[in-house]
C-alpha cells in the first residue's frame, strides 16, 4: 500500500515537472513550483521524514511562492517569450547525464534496505547514543544543533549572506519620491476593498505567530525547530505585508530591528560557540554550559535554535520586503 | 528486482534530468531559476529515499520503536532547503537588476543588445 502511495507521488511529481518545460506563462509556472513543493514534502512523510517535510512545505510550498510572485511582478511580462534556438543540443546533454546516473543506479542498494552502507557509520551512533548524550527525543533537532553544530552555522551564515546579499542587489531606493515612500507603485501596495480577506487574515496572524513559537520551542520533542518556525514566523509578517502593503508592515516591525535580528541570531549562535571555549570546552561543545552535561546539552540547543529561528525570520522578511519596496518597472 | 527497488532514485533521476533541460535549454531567466529549483529538489528527493529504513519510524525516540530511519540525511536536506530559498532569491534579485537594466529578462534578447553594444 505504501509503495502505491510512494509511486502515484513520485508520478505526480514528474508530471508537474515536466509542465515546467512546456508552460509558458510563468506565474502558472510558480504555482506548479509551490504544488511540486506540497507534493515533495508529502513524500517525505511517508519516507519517513517528518522535519524535512514541515521545512519543505512552510518553505518550498509558502515563502518561496510568495517570492517567486513578487519577483515576477518586478520582472514585468508573465509570458516567456518563445525561443529560436534549437533543443536538439541540451536535450541530447540531458539524456545522456541520465542515462550514465540511472546506469550507476543499478549498483545502489534497494530502497529501505536497513543494510545499506549509508546506514552503517554514524547514524548508529546518532540513533542509540543521542537519547543519553544530548537528552532530547528528537533525533534531527540533536544532530542538527548538537553533533553538526558546525555545519548548521555555515549554514546560517549562508542564509545570512543571502540576506545581506538581496539588500545589496534591490536594497538601495533610487527615486524616494512622496509617492514611493507610501508604498504606491511598489510591488506589494496592499489589498484595499478586500474586507472578508482582511478579517479573516487578521484572525489568522496571531495563531500563526504563536504556532510559529511552539515549533521553535517544542521542536526537541517534536517535528519543527529554528529553521522551520523561522519561516512561519515571517509568513505571518508576508501575509501582514500582502493584506496591508509594504508601507504599513514596515510601520509594524522597521527593518531596522528586522536588520537587527538578522545578525542577532548568527552572532548569538556563534556566541555560544565561544562561551564553550571561555568554560574550557570546545568550540560549539555544550556540555560545559551548565553543572551538567545533558543540561549544558538543552541549554545550548535551546540558544542556538534560538538564534537559528531568529536568522531565519528576519533573513525571510528582509528578503520579502526588499522585493515588495523596489520600484515596479515603467509600463511599456 | 523487487517492487520499488530502486524506483525513488529512478524517479529523482528523471526529475533532475527535467531541472537540467529546464536550465540548459530555456531562455528565460525566471524559467531557470524554477528549473534549478527542480534539480535541487531532486537531489533532496534522492538523499531522503537513501534515508529510508524499512519497518523504521521517524527519528523521534520512543520506548515503542526501536528501528528509525536515518537522520543524518534528514538534517542536511532540512537546512539546504532553507539555504535554497534563500539563494533563490538572491538569484531572483539578479534577475530583477537584469531587468531593470536591460528591459527583458530573456537571455537571447540580452545576448543581442550585448553585441551591439559598441
Amino acid at each position: 500500500m505504501i509503495e502505491l502511495i510512494d509511486t502515484a507521488l513520485l508520478l505526480i511529481m514528474v508530471a508537474t515537472a515536466l509542465g515546467f518545460v512546456f508552460i509558458r506563462n510563468l506565474f502558472a509556472i510558480v504555482m506548479l513550483s509551490g504544488i511540486f513543493s506540497l507534493t515533495a514534502a508529502v513524500l517525505y512523510v511517508v519516507m519517513d521524514a517528518v522535519d524535512v517535510a514541515f521545512t519543505e512545505a512552510a518553505v518550498g510550498a509558502g515563502i518561496a511562492t510568495v517570492l517567486g510572485l513578487v519577483a515576477l511582478s518586478l520582472t514585468g511580462r508573465p509570458d516567456e517569450a518563445p525561443s529560436k534556438r534549437s533543443n536538439i543540443g541540451p536535450f541530447l546533454v540531458t539524456m545522456l547525464t541520465g542515462a550514465v546516473l540511472i546506469n550507476a543506479t543499478f549498483d545502489m542498494p534497494n530502497y529501505g534496505d536497513p543494510e545499506a552502507p549509508a546506514h552503517q557509520h554514524v547514524a548508529p551512533r546518532y540513533i542509540q547514543q543521542s537519547g543519553d548524550e544530548i537528552g532530547v527525543p528528537n533525533i534531527v533537532t540533536s544532530v542538527l544543533a548538537s553533533y553538526r553544530g558546525y555545519d548548521t552555522l555555515g549554514e546560517v551564515v549562508v542564509i545570512f549572506t543571502a540576506a545581506v546579499g538581496v539588500l545589496a542587489l534591490l536594497g538601495r531606493r533610487r527615486r524616494a519620491t512622496a509617492e514611493s515612500r507610501r508604498g504606491a507603485g511598489s510591488a506589494v501596495e496592499g489589498m484595499t476593498g478586500k474586507s472578508i480577506l482582511r478579517v479573516t487574515t487578521k484572525l489568522l496572524i496571531p495563531s500563526i505567530m504563536l504556532f510559529g513559537l511552539y515549533v521553535q520551542f517544542h521542536g526537541d520533542y517534536g517535528p519543527g525547530g529554528g529553521f522551520q518556525a523561522g519561516v512561519i514566523f515571517a509568513a505571518a509578517i508576508i501575509v501582514y505585508a500582502l493584506l496591508f502593503g509594504t508601507h504599513r508592515a514596515r510601520r509594524v516591525i522597521s527593518p531596522g530591528i528586522v536588520r537587527f535580528v538578522l545578525a542577532f541570531g548568527v552572532l548569538l549562535y556563534a556566541g555560544v560557540g565561544v562561551a564553550g571555549l571561555l568554560l574550557g570546552g570546545n568550540y560549539l561543545d555544550y556540555n560545559v554550559l551548565a553543572h551538567d552535561p545533558v543540561h549544558g546539552q538543552h541549554l545550548g540547543i535551546l540558544l542556538i535554535e534560538f538564534g537559528v529561528g531568529a536568522t531565519v525570520a528576519a533573513a525571510m522578511i528582509t528578503i520579502f520586503l526588499t522585493f515588495a519596496g523596489h520600484d515596479r518597472p515603467m509600463e511599456e | 528486482m523487487e517492487f520499488p527497488g530502486v524506483l525513488n532514485y529512478w524517479a529523482s533521476i528523471v526529475l533532475m534530468m527535467i531541472g537540467f533541460y529546464v536550465v540548459i535549454a530555456q531562455g528565460n531567466l525566471v524559467k531557470k531559476i524554477f528549473g534549478l529549483n527542480v534539480f535541487q529538489v531532486s537531489v533532496f528527493l534522492f538523499y531522503i529515499s537513501m534515508s529510508k529504513v524499512d519497518g523504521g519510524a521517524a527519528p523521534i525516540l520512543d520506548d515503542r520503536y526501536q528501528i528509525y530511519s536515518n537522520p543524518l540525511p534528514h538534517v542536511l536536506i532540512l537546512t539546504a532547503i532553507v539555504v535554497g530559498v534563500a539563494t533563490m532569491s538572491l538569484g531572483l534579485a539578479l534577475i530583477v537588476r537584469i531587468r531593470d537594466a536591460y528591459g527583458t529578462i530573456e537571455e537571447e534578447e540580452i545576448e543581442r543588445q550585448e553585441a551591439e553594444m559598441p
